[in-house]
């Protein structure tokens, strides 16, 4: 927010920054070896959905366009207690590109209509021999990263997000500040 | 690249910048008149301490907000292990509008509202009275936080503050002129000095009068602001409008004692607390249903407009 639209009370909307997505896969690979950590082959992007009838036909392209590949199973799509959409994408767990890819394509769709400001973020799924679970968050408005790792229904591994962020911090923008390290308790396909 | 779904308003960002500069204009033309009356009979340095006197207060007013208000609504402020749910939710709206994240307070008070305030986004605080938690569902919830989290993000305190500088000093004129006239009285050159005395009392009290309508028109101009911006950050046009008209129509069964208590704390309310028949809609802090509905209708339509 520039003073000039704090002073006309007016919100400029951030562009989300993506080209870190593509990131993953090489991160992915980091944990594997640094941590023990094995992509899942789960993904999930989240995002609010407006009101209206021309926002419920370009998610139901989204959705199209992701089942469109015959390989992959299909696209989970649910609702969370707040009020945002989740779209859970799965892929074999080797494949950390191609979900890169399929996280990536539902943003140019959502942005190709308009609704590019209500993504929220997207995270990888990881988990480890000792089924310890991990989620690599990724913030489109900051476009930085940050891990997210819960044990319980309202408790968090906050060493092992530390871990994992002293781990990655060469390979991707990790978010600096924790307090934006958002919760996202029972997020579908962690 | 993508058109975003965000219109501008310039009609309202016009009106609001010509409310806001004649503000501005009343500031500069109270003191030059102060000055001017001063300068006949000598004492111009004291208007310079009255105006630097009443800066500092607004400049106060300003710095301790959030303390102020918290305190006087009996607020106090919730972890996110005590109210879970509020604090999810302001954590994914500031994550979606970029900001940081405002401490939350819970108000023990039947009466449905939300307000925001302090003197910076660092040092925001967004609080909301248990009547309005029991009143309003999550998304209206939402919608309500959207608003008040838009109020941080545009300085709503500072500008209103700010604008309101030329009134706190002209108040504190008017408000003094009591101990000022007897002063007066006590010195030699009697009937010069009483001219001047009254002239300045005058002026204040103009001043006054027309930054009161102003601030107030001001303040519905940046509610109209909140909305729209908070709108766009849920893209539910739909939660928020339902959310006014519950707490609206709430407010009218609300016994007035409670109401009038709470009246210095309007401006930084999401509704007014007195509402309707006696207060006109000049001196309202806060624009009408119908209007704020009205706008609310226009974004579902450009969130309506198809694809393409």
């Amino acid at each position: 927010m520039g003073f000039l639209d704090a002073i006309l009370g007016r919100r400029t909307p951030r562009p989300n920054r993506l080209d870190d997505l593509f990131h993953l896969p090489n991160a992915a690979i980091t944990l594997q070896t640094a941590a023990g950590l094995e992509p899942t082959g789960v993904g999930a992007v989240c995002y609010r959905g407006a009101a209206g009838a021309a926002f419920s036909r370009t998610q139901d392209e989204v959705v199209a366009l992701l089942d469109a590949d015959p390989q992959a199973p299909k696209v989970e799509r649910s609702l969370d207690s707040f009020g945002f959409t989740w779209l859970v994408v799965r892929r074999d767990p080797s494949d950390t590109s191609g979900l890169a890819t399929d996280l990536h394509a539902v943003n140019t769709i959502l942005g190709d209509a308009g609704f590019a400001d209500g993504l929220l973020c997207s995270h990888l799924g990881f988990a480890d021999a000792s089924g310890r679970r991990l989620g690599v968050v990724y913030l489109y408005k900051q476009g930085t990263f940050y891990p997210f790792a819960p044990t319980g229904e309202q408790a968090r591994d906050t060493l092992l997000e530390l871990s994992v962020r002293d781990h990655l911090a060469g390979e991707l923008p990790m978010e600096k500040d924790t307090s934006r390290w958002l919760a996202i308790w029972g997020a579908p396909g962690l | 690249m993508a058109r975003s779904r965000f219109v501008k308003d310039s009609g309202l960002t016009t009106r609001m910048t010509v409310v806001m500069f004649l503000l501005g204009l009343l500031f500069v033309v109270l003191m030059v008149a102060l000055m001017a009356i001063a300068g006949r009979v000598g004492g111009g340095g004291l208007v310079v301490v009255v105006g630097l006197v009443g800066l500092g207060l607004a400049f106060w007013q300003w710095w301790s907000s959030d303390k102020v208000a918290m305190r006087a609504m009996r607020a106090r402020e919730v972890s996110p292990e005590e109210a879970p749910e509020l604090h999810g939710m302001i954590d994914r709206l500031c994550a979606l509008a970029d900001m940081p994240k405002p401490r939350v307070g819970i108000a023990d008070m039947s009466m449905p509202n939300a307000f925001a305030t302090g003197r910076s986004p660092d040092h925001a605080v967004v609080c909301v009275t248990t009547g309005i938690l029991r009143t309003l569902d999550a998304e209206e919830l939402e919608a309500v936080l959207a608003h008040e989290l838009s109020h941080v993000a545009h300085r709503d305190v500072a500008v209103m503050t700010a604008a309101s500088s030329a009134g706190i000093i002209a108040g504190m004129l008017t408000n003094g002129a009591q101990y000022g006239g007897f002063a007066l009285g006590r010195s030699r050159n009697n009937q010069g000095a009483m001219a001047a005395f009254l002239l300045a009392l005058v002026v204040s009290v103009v001043v006054y009068a027309i930054s009161f309508f102003l601030t107030r028109l001001l303040s519905r101009y940046r509610e109209m602001c909140a909305d729209r911006s908070g709108v766009y950050l849920t893209m539910k046009p739909a939660a928020l409008a339902s959310a006014l008209q519950k707490i609206s129509g709430d407010m009218a069964r609300i016994p007035q004692k409670d109401l009038r208590a709470n009246a210095a704390m309007n401006a930084f309310f999401i509704a007014p607390a007195v509402s309707g028949i006696s207060w006109s809609q000049l001196t309202s802090t806060h624009p009408s249903l119908e209007q704020r509905l009205e706008q609310l209708a226009r974004i579902q339509a450009e969130l309506d407009r198809p694809v393409g």
